[in-house]
């Protein structure tokens, strides 16, 4: 077994696209769940939405690729009040079930043969990146060193995707600690309450849940920047690996959706090469292949561990959590 | 406040102290000398001194503009309610068909146990829809508007169990209670540039507010390390932030300890003196003697009973809907537990328990076939 | 059989009188034999925050004991921390002279605590009848025998077996909910404030029927605001407040005490208070 190898691939990963969209996924599902304490269950769908609104804009309208971002977050948007105006009245568990079903929908809706013509079912959409290779402003090259050597569009998807994740920080930053901030820190505890303040607690549901819901779908855009739309991507497995990344990091933190992306890239990329390493090596009595899955299992039994033992994350404060006892 | 000021002499029995007259003083006034004993020294401002340094404050009169019965128009009614139905199932929980509330003055709304009282008020504060019915506050009407909407118009209401949120520090709650907040909007709110400054006012106001209720200390910590009482303070003080004009208050001494009670009469009474229009449900009768300018009694769903608080507390129909008309029977004596003969109020009560058990059995045949 | 005097109480007698009826009965029932004792009991919710603050009540079997105070004094919660149903900090609870701290309350309706909630304290999608089976679940005895026993208690419940218990009134889920309980032969009954809701005539009648459970042998433990008839029926009456026991007394110590009168039965009409 090739330590080093096993580290080089898995410290890649601390500065990966994948690593990026999946944080930018996670600071959505934040403000939905850690702040606003909405059950959002369907951030596979949000990032769906913004990786083929990015990609259908630009193959079938040819609209530059600015302009499929933008329409990416407009989907969404839309599709967080078709979820809302049902559910944002009833109890939690209603929204958790509606955006299941609802992603699985749009999964659906995306796979069909019904609009081929644009999605390309189930083969999905490639071949887009032209516009936004030509909008690079790194020279061709090589950049970086060791395991984060890059070509110069390499390098530009990362930074990209970095100064979005960068912004959609700042924002939470800056909205928390607003008074917007504060009324949804009160309509999380009681809503009863804070009605009763005078504030519009439906709206304030329905703006949480549009914000969170477009930060997903620029994950989705930055997830599809380098590689491809397929429809098999936005399974619902998606959304629990953002859930995992977000309890992991801290709920209602900043930060903890990044943190909690780049542990959980780091170790997923590790055990992807470590345990076939040790399946090959005759350490698992199980083949290779197998080995790869394995690692699944093993997101599963993390997500379980950390809701039971330490729900609040790596950076969460147990005390401001409602759903910590 | 000057209770803390004024020498303390020893205790002399207060003289007892006449009812407020209702004919000669002019519309609305507060009238200084009605409750005063002649051991009283009155103050320029008509605040009432007693030999025991006590301030008592004088009640509002000329409230109504007839004689004190249920449905009477006010002189100046902040809220009028016309025909206002509740139903569950089959109950009737509330059933009123014409009811004022006076401008500046405080108002209790008391009953006992069914009466409908936190039903009625929950349908005035926009918290429950009703069957049939409409309220009008400060002439606009307001039946159907949604809670948070009627909070925003000058009326705010707590909570009987009190909803301090205590995920929030005490000064975080309070700059909540703030009503036309700029940094609200949420597009405002990433610049901090335009909300700044008012939220530096609004802290400012809320740590005021904080001071009067002695909870300055307690700004940074979460509410939920306060006590019960200062829960409830910290809900009036948070309700005061938006400037109301009519203060709900929801059982504000339910599961307050008797040392607090006092403070929190005070702090009532304080929002009378600036203005303020209260109206609060309550089963603490001392309470409701001591503070309220008005009482308006229910029973069943209706209004039995409205008027001064002397008054009404000696009415028979509010003592028998309290009490039951039976309140002198001995049920010690009933149940044979004690020596004792059944007089004929014991034996009525037995004949009424009697009637309600073959009703019960009655409706319960015509539901079986 | 006399009854012993408690050193706690102090009365001497008070209640064997002669009284309308099956007074005889009630002084045959009773022992020395502590069915619940609560020494020195801090309990509550919350971490870090008391509700009971240092409680102390003894049941003897065959009694009637009431709890009265003011709002938010801790009743409820007393009666909660006997079910198991609130976490005790320090202090001790037996039931029948074996400790029941940290047990969970299906444990301690097998050993024969029967408790009344005041609310959600009936199956509503159930009929009356179902929700006394339920009441047998724990504790199986012979459903005829105790529904004779119920029904007897309660007349109307005989004819309304079929109805659904989600159609009733406030007062009587409450008859319901305590027959449930009854249904089991407690050992204890536990009743938080049955008269709650109630219209006067009502609550008379629901405290002359709790008279009558405890003189059938049930005894009973009740929490109540209305402290007047309470004290009127019970043998003996805890005043808590603040989580402490304030006072404690027979009936009609309490019912005569002016502190007690001060404090917790001025009532409407009266002058002077």
């Amino acid at each position: 077994m090739d330590f080093g190898q096993i580290f080089n691939l898995s410290l890649g990963y601390l500065f990966s696209p994948v690593t990026l969209a999946y944080a930018l996924a996670a600071t959505g599902l934040a403000v939905h769940f850690g702040y606003a304490g909405l059950l959002n269950f369907g951030m596979a769908g949000f990032m769906a939405i913004g990786a083929y609104g990015y990609a259908i804009s630009i193959l079938s309208f040819g609209l530059p690729w600015w302009v499929g971002i933008i329409i990416g977050m407009i989907g969404a948007s839309i599709f967080a009040v078709i979820l809302g105006i049902p559910t944002l009245r009833l109890r939690a568990d209603y929204l958790a079930i509606v955006t299941i079903a609802a992603a699985e929908i749009v999964r659906l809706l995306f796979t069909t043969q019904l609009f081929d013509e644009w999605t390309n079912s189930a083969d999905g959409l490639g071949g887009y990146h032209a516009d936004f290779r030509s909008a690079n402003p790194f020279p061709p090259g090589t950049y970086g060193f060791g395991p984060w050597t890059y070509s110069a569009d390499q390098l530009w998807v990362r930074v990209f995707g970095l100064l979005l994740l960068g912004i959609a920080v700042y924002l939470v930053w800056a909205i928390m600690r607003s008074p917007w901030g504060r009324v949804l820190k009160g309509i999380r505890e009681d809503e009863d309450a804070v009605r009763s303040l005078g504030k519009n607690v439906f709206a304030y549901k329905m703006q949480a849940l549009i914000i969170g819901g477009v930060f997903g779908a620029l994950g989705g855009v930055v997830f599809a920047l380098p590689s491809a739309v397929v429809p098999a991507l936005y399974q619902t497995s998606l959304t629990f690996f953002i859930w995992t990344i977000l309890l992991l990091g801290g709920a209602a933190t900043v930060f903890g959706p990044v943190v909690g992306a780049v542990i959980f890239w780091f170790i997923m990329a590790f055990l992807d090469a470590l345990l076939p390493a040790m399946a090959s090596a005759g350490i698992l009595p199980i083949s290779s292949i197998q080995a790869a899955i394995l690692r699944f299992i093993l997101v599963g039994v993390a997500l379980m561990l950390i809701v039971i033992f330490r729900p609040q994350g790596i950076l969460g404060n147990k005390r401001e959590l409602t759903f910590v006892k | 406040m000057s209770s803390n000021g004024t020498p303390q002499e020893p205790t002399t029995p207060d003289a007892a102290t006449p009812p407020a007259s209702e004919s000669v003083t002019p519309v609305g006034a507060v009238s200084p000398t009605d409750s005063v004993s002649p051991a009283d020294s009155v103050s320029p401002t008509g605040t009432v001194t007693t030999p025991t340094g006590s301030v008592r404050r004088p009640k509002a009169t000329g409230l109504a503009t007839g004689e004190a019965v249920p449905g009477v128009a006010k002189t100046d009614p902040i809220m009028v309610i016309d025909n206002v139905t509740r139903r569950f199932g089959g109950l009737t929980a509330v059933d009123v068909e014409h009811l004022e509330i006076p401008r500046h003055a405080i108002t209790a709304l008391i009953g006992p146990n069914g009466a409908g009282k936190t039903t009625l008020f929950n349908l005035l504060c926009g918290f429950d829809k009703p069957n049939s019915g409409t309220w009008s506050y400060d002439g606009k009407n307001i039946s159907g508007v949604p809670s948070f909407k009627v909070a925003r118009m000058g009326q705010v209401r707590t909570f009987q169990l009190t909803k301090a949120l205590s995920l929030l520090t005490v000064l975080e709650n309070m700059k909540l209670g703030s009503t036309g907040q700029k940094g609200e909007s949420l597009w405002a709110s990433v610049i901090p540039a335009i909300w700044r400054k008012q939220d530096d006012e609004i802290e400012s106001k809320a740590m005021e507010l904080l001071t009067r209720f002695k909870l300055d200390a307690k700004a940074d910590d979460y509410a939920a390390s306060l006590s019960g009482g200062q829960r409830k303070l910290l809900e009036m003080a948070r309700a005061l932030m938006s400037d109301p004009n009519l203060v709900m208050l929801d059982e504000p001494m339910a599961g307050v300890n008797p040392a607090l009670t006092e403070s929190l009469l005070d702090h009532i009474l304080d929002l009378k003196d600036l203005g303020m229009t209260v109206l609060f449900v309550e089963h603490d009768m001392h309470m409701v003697r001591h503070i309220a300018d008005w009482v308006i009694v229910m029973a069943e769903g209706r209004v039995v009973a409205e008027g001064p608080p002397e008054q009404v507390m000696h009415d028979q129909a509010v003592i028998d809907a309290y009490l039951g008309s039976h309140q002198d029977v001995d049920l010690g004596v009933v149940t044979g537990r004690i020596a004792g003969e059944l007089d004929t109020s014991a034996m009525e009560l037995l004949e009424e328990i009697e009637e309600e058990h073959e009703a019960a059995i009655a409706e319960a045949e015509e539901e079986n076939k | 059989m006399s009854r012993s005097t408690s050193s706690d109480t102090g009365g001497a007698g008070i209640g064997t009188g002669i009284g309308a009826t099956g007074a005889s009965v009630r002084a045959e029932g009773k022992t020395d034999r502590v069915v619940v004792e609560i020494t020195d009991l801090y309990a509550g919710y919350l971490p870090g925050i008391n509700i009971i603050n240092g409680s102390n009540l003894i049941a003897r079997k065959g009694e009637l004991i009431g709890i009265i105070g003011p709002n938010g004094a801790g009743k409820s919660t007393l009666l909660k921390s006997i079910f198991g149903m609130v976490k005790v900090r320090s202090g001790e609870i037996t039931v029948d002279g074996e400790s029941v701290v940290g047990l969970k309350s299906d444990k301690l309706v097998q050993r024969g605590v029967g408790y009344v909630p005041q609310t959600n304290n009936v199956f509503p999608s159930l009929t009356i009848e179902e929700n006394l089976q339920m009441g047998l679940y724990q504790r199986p005895k012979t459903y005829s025998d105790r529904l004779e026993f119920v029904t007897s208690i309660f007349g109307e419940l005989g004819k309304r077996l079929k109805q659904r218990a989600g159609s009733l009134s406030g007062g009587e889920r409450q008859m319901v909910a305590m027959s449930r309980a009854l249904m089991m032969d407690p050992s204890v009954l536990l009743l938080d404030e049955p008269s709650a809701g109630l219209s006067p005539v009502r609550q008379d009648d629901a405290f002359i029927r709790v008279s009558d459970i405890n003189k059938a042998g049930v005894t009973t433990i009740m929490v109540e605001q209305n402290a007047r008839r309470c004290l009127q029926i019970c043998d003996r009456g805890y005043v808590l407040d603040q989580g402490r026991d304030a006072y404690h007394g027979t009936g009609r110590e309490l019912l005569n005490d002016p502190k007690v009168i001060g404090l917790y039965l001025g009532t409407l009409g009266s002058d002077g208070v």
